[in-house]
């Protein structure tokens, strides 16, 4: 951690810190500190009075079956999100790993989405199945198919996640590729020399030794799922139809500032900042052993 | 290549140009609707050729905007997008270097206490404590500006742990070689850290650039104010107008907009662009 080498004690790095702390302190402390206590409170109607319930508030919440709903909802929105990304991520990885001319060409043509804004991902796909005018509608509908995510909430949700995973596939595809070309070439010759063919030798040696970088990467996905898609959410179903897209990010935002239900929006924070925290300790876990087969 | 099979190569070729059309089809139609007027954009099925209204487009997506949205251009929120992502990287990097600085060359009390603080912030993003952190910042009053939009983004323990790993491959005799010469902990700082530290903070600059530019949940919060939308709420406020009357040729072309300053980033700047992304999500 400190180098061998270094400089004695003075007031100079505490002013070196001072401006990353302060800001910590503020803007991320203080704030998660005051969610936490406020998730032990309750407040009356009129905002009179306020008690310390200890766990009220959770079981309540734990109660709600909206609540569980969402819980759900996000569940099997992040994974189908990075199943669908990753697979389709992983399968180009691998084709460009084995092409020897172009794979920068095409590392190109295939990262740039991971710039996209959410919204703007957002209203890209939305633009495209519009139920009145999208191309994509129509061609469905030439297939006898009627798409309509407004009203239909399956439909609404294979939108976001289509439109999530679309935006992943970039920061997947780069990493796999990267852990693609890190495998030493030797190994997959003498495969080769055994007589495995090409996708034997993927299932049996580039998979497995790939691992650590999916397991990586599931994390990663899990978390943007959570997290980052709010935007996408927020620009194509606003968590309708009938909270069919309603994921927990979307309903802290909902309950809290367009319903004003401040007591248990902090709960809900509580309980996501919980869930951050373990997947973040599960990812450094991991990292530190570094797997190895 | 392992062996020579021209049927598999041909074959990766194949998939690789079908991923490729699958994942810029959305763009090739954004850019299409972009292209043509209001009238052609209503009529069933839309066009998958370019038309010729694309400079039409762009002079009304950026300064006249559409009815029933915000009725403004969306020239200025370029321009706040563009004041937001660079305060947000530039601000990131210079704290996010001053305090590695601080934890690697320097004994001092408390040195893990605050090296676990910043490591906290890993924790919290923004998405989950937006309601606290939104109350501090109002009470501060600095809603509707762009210290508001930018400073609770700014710390950042990724930064700081990408700084750290990079001081910390910097030998040793460096600096007992800058203090024979005399040098200070800043002249030593400013003369050999930062220069030595260059191609780091620029890869780092390319993905906070592309991470404040496209922040969302935190400027819809913290302004109210239309002069201080950002442009990726502007394609919002589009998208809202659109249910009584679609404009999709302004809608795209705004969304063109706001999408091509990162992407840009990420496609001249790629080299910078991998090395910033693996190695702070390490």
């Amino acid at each position: 951690m400190l180098k061998r080498v270094h400089f004695g004690p003075s007031a100079l790095p505490f002013i070196l810190v001072a401006p990353q702390i302060i800001i910590t302190v503020i803007f991320f402390i203080w704030p998660a500190g005051h969610a936490l206590y406020q998730s032990f409170l309750i407040q009356d109607a009129f905002g009179l009075k306020t008690e310390f319930v200890w766990f009220e508030n959770f079981e309540v919440l734990f109660d709600d079956e909206h609540y569980l709903g969402a819980f759900q909802r996000t569940f099997m929105f992040s994974i189908l999100v990075a199943s669908i990304s990753m697979g389709f991520a992983l399968m180009l990885a691998a084709m460009a790993d084995r092409i020897v001319k172009g794979a920068m060409t095409y590392r190109t043509l295939l990262i740039w989405p991971y710039a996209v804004a959410p919204v703007a991902a957002g209203a890209l796909w939305v633009f495209m199945l519009d139920p009145t005018l999208g191309i994509m509608t129509y061609a469905l509908g030439g297939l006898g198919y009627e798409w309509n995510h407004k009203l239909n909430g399956n439909e609404a949700m294979a939108l976001v996640v289509i439109a999530s995973a679309w935006k992943q596939v970039a920061y997947n595809f780069l990493f796999f590729l990267a852990g693609m070309q890190a495998i030493p070439k030797s190994l997959i010759e003498a495969a080769a020399i055994d007589g495995a063919g090409p996708l034997r030798r993927f299932w049996t040696i580039i998979f497995p030794l790939l691992s650590p970088t999916t397991f990586f990467l599931m994390v990663v996905n899990v978390v943007y799922a959570f997290f980052d898609t709010f935007g996408i959410i927020h620009a194509i179903t606003q968590g309708g139809p009938a909270k069919a897209t309603e994921i927990l990010v979307y309903k802290v935002y909902n309950d809290g500032f367009v319903g004003l239900d401040l007591g248990s929006s902090a709960v809900q924070s509580v309980i996501l900042m919980g869930i951050v925290i373990s997947l973040t300790v599960l990812q450094f876990r991991y990292i530190e052993k570094k797997v190895e087969y | 290549m392992v062996e020579n099979r021209p049927m598999v190569t041909l074959i990766s070729h194949i998939v690789l140009i079908l991923g490729v059309l699958t994942i810029a089809f959305p763009i090739w139609i954004t850019f299409v609707a972009a292209t043509h007027d209001a009238v052609r954009m209503v009529q069933i099925p839309l066009p998958l050729w370019p038309g010729g209204m694309f400079f039409e487009n762009l002079e009304q997506a950026l300064l006249k905007g559409i009815e029933g949205a915000t009725g403004l251009g969306v020239g200025f929120m370029l321009l706040n997008s563009l004041v937001m992502a660079l305060m947000i990287a530039c601000g990131k990097i210079a704290i996010s270097l001053l305090s590695a600085f601080a934890i690697v060359y320097f004994r001092f009390p408390f040195r893990m206490g605050f090296f676990w603080m910043i490591f906290i912030t890993l924790m919290l993003p923004v998405e989950v404590r937006i309601i606290p952190t939104f109350e501090v910042v109002a009470n501060l009053g600095m809603l509707n500006t762009y210290w508001g939009l930018s400073i609770p983004l700014i710390a950042s323990a990724t930064a700081t742990f990408m700084f750290r790993q990079t001081f910390l491959t910097i030998p040793d005799e460096l600096l007992e070689a800058a203090r024979i010469d005399g040098a200070g902990p800043m002249q030593f700082f400013k003369d050999i850290l930062l220069p030595m530290s260059r191609t780091n903070i620029a890869a780092l600059f390319v993905i906070l650039f592309i991470y404040g530019w496209n922040q969302y949940l935190w400027p819809l919060l913290v302004t109210t104010d239309r002069d201080m939308y950002t442009i990726v709420m502007g394609i919002k406020q589009l998208l809202e107008a659109a249910e009584q009357a679609p404009e999709w040729n302004i809608i795209m072309m705004t969304t063109l907009l706001a999408m091509l300053p990162p992407v840009a980033v990420v496609v001249f700047m790629q080299k910078l662009f991998v090395k910033g992304l693996t190695e702070t999500e390490k």
